[in-house]
């Protein structure tokens, strides 16, 4: 059951992505990576992750905000397409040696839904001992990772940091 | 004075609903390890209820609460919680990340004061990402760009 | 299949990415990128028939280990898609700036200028 609706999701969110790509105007192809990204929330709740179903429909309404506000001003709604042949070969080059590769790791893949780790047992019985806290995902961020949590800290920092840096001056001068 | 921002009816929705949005930001963040959700989730609803009032209302209306200023020292102060909280038990003689506050007062489940450090980093993160969200939001949306006699020109946005 | 399938959504971002010509168009090729591998992730962690990592008040805690699926994954996914949200303004206020400078979005155009 759960590979009928999760092939099903993933078939919508390869057209979303096609449609996203290939259309002529850039507001259409931003509300459909929009779709993309909201079908990938609801796929998040159906494989019993519901931390990262809401982190996930927050994160897209935000960057469709900041997307649209940074296109529908500008006066380029629609654009020439012009294709150059070296990047398109080199592409192909890449993706044909890529799916070569990913060919032949498949048969070393495990059924999907078997796999299981030996450190999952740990953190789910001692996470709730050691830290007191119900939902284990938040144990594990705070408390056994918490390295992961500060470098992510400093990398949040740090971006927001160079796009205000890139962005200051001119409005200031006028 | 009307011209200002978006139209009367979601000027008024706004007004309504703002405050509801950030009280539900406030409850995902706080019970964030008891339920789904946690400091990342609150911080983006939160910022997300300045970001729909600076597009409904225009820009001087959040400015009247929430000053340059005053976003850049809320960014730092998040990020202040959480080293501090983090470098504690090192001032006992603890590893460093260790929650020290559970080990001392240990063996309460499923209450709102159960898990020690983590709410206190849930809450210095959700400061930190809310601030740095908001004020990445606000620096785009001061510049652009206008077309003035053929030629390109970058205005302050009024 | 599963996999088969998110790697063809793999595909399609690098595509995105290296063969087209606007700015716009390559950001969302990244954003595409982004999201294959989360979603890679956490169906890495999934299990059949398993409950969310989430303890209830009345529950045994030897049944819920053996039926949870696994955490680490998600943690680290949490963790990945803020990252991404960071890295998307980063990439739109670059490409405001070379618009201002540029007045073009298209990337061959902008070459030309530079001659």
């Amino acid at each position: 059951m759960i590979e009928v609706i999760t092939s099903l999701f993933l078939i919508f969110m390869i057209l979303g992505a096609l449609i996203a790509l290939e259309s002529r105007d850039l507001f259409s192809s931003i509300i459909s990576i929009g779709v993309v990204g909201f079908i990938l929330s609801a796929l998040f709740l159906f494989l019993k992750a519901p931390d990262i179903a809401i982190v996930q429909i927050v994160i897209e309404i935000l960057t469709l905000v900041i997307l649209i506000r940074a296109t529908i001003s500008r006066d380029v709604c629609f654009y020439e397409d012009t294709r150059e042949f070296f990047p398109f070969a080199v592409n192909i080059i890449f993706l044909l040696l890529f799916s070569i590769i990913f060919i032949s790791v498949l048969k070393y893949m495990p059924e999907f839904g078997e796999i299981s780790s030996k450190v999952r047992e740990f953190y789910l019985k001692e996470g709730f001992k050691k830290t007191g806290a119900a939902n284990i995902v938040t144990s594990v961020i705070l408390d056994f990772r918490g390295y992961d949590t500060l470098g992510e800290a400093t990398v949040l920092f740090t971006s927001i940091l160079g796009a205000v840096t890139l962005l200051r001056r001119r409005a200031k001068n006028e | 004075m009307n011209e200002k921002g978006m139209t009367v009816i979601v000027k008024t929705v706004t007004r309504y609903i703002s405050g509801l949005i950030f009280l539900f930001g406030l409850y995902i963040l706080l019970f964030g390890h008891l339920t789904p959700g946690g400091g990342f989730a609150g911080g983006v609803i939160m910022a997300g209820c300045f970001i729909l009032i600076t597009l409904s209302f225009g820009k001087e209306e959040i400015e009247k609460f929430l000053k340059h200023k005053k976003v850049t020292f809320l960014e730092s102060l998040g990020a202040l919680i959480f080293l501090i909280m983090s470098f504690l038990p090192v001032i006992f003689g603890k590893d460093y990340f260790l929650n020290i506050i559970h080990q001392k007062f240990g063996s309460i489940y499923f209450k709102f004061l159960s898990s020690g450090n983590i709410i206190i980093y849930n809450i210095g993160i959700a400061i930190k990402v809310m601030a740095g969200i908001f004020f990445v939001f606000f620096i785009l949306s001061i510049t652009r760009v206008v077309v003035f006699k053929g030629d390109y020109k970058i205005v302050k946005r009024k | 299949m599963i996999w088969i399938l998110t790697f063809i959504l793999f595909a399609i971002g690098v595509y995105g990415v290296v063969c087209k010509r606007n700015l716009v168009k390559i950001i969302l090729g990244f954003m595409i990128l982004d999201y294959a591998i989360n979603l890679f992730l956490i169906l890495i962690g999934y299990r059949k028939g398993g409950i969310a990592p989430i303890i209830s008040q009345n529950e045994n805690l030897q049944e819920f280990v053996s039926k949870a699926v696994d955490p680490l994954p998600q943690a680290l996914v949490l963790t990945s898609i803020v990252i991404g949200l960071a890295i998307t303004a980063l990439f739109v206020a670059i490409a405001i700036r070379i618009y201002e400078k540029f007045g073009t979005f298209d990337i061959s155009k902008i070459k030309e200028l530079k001659g």
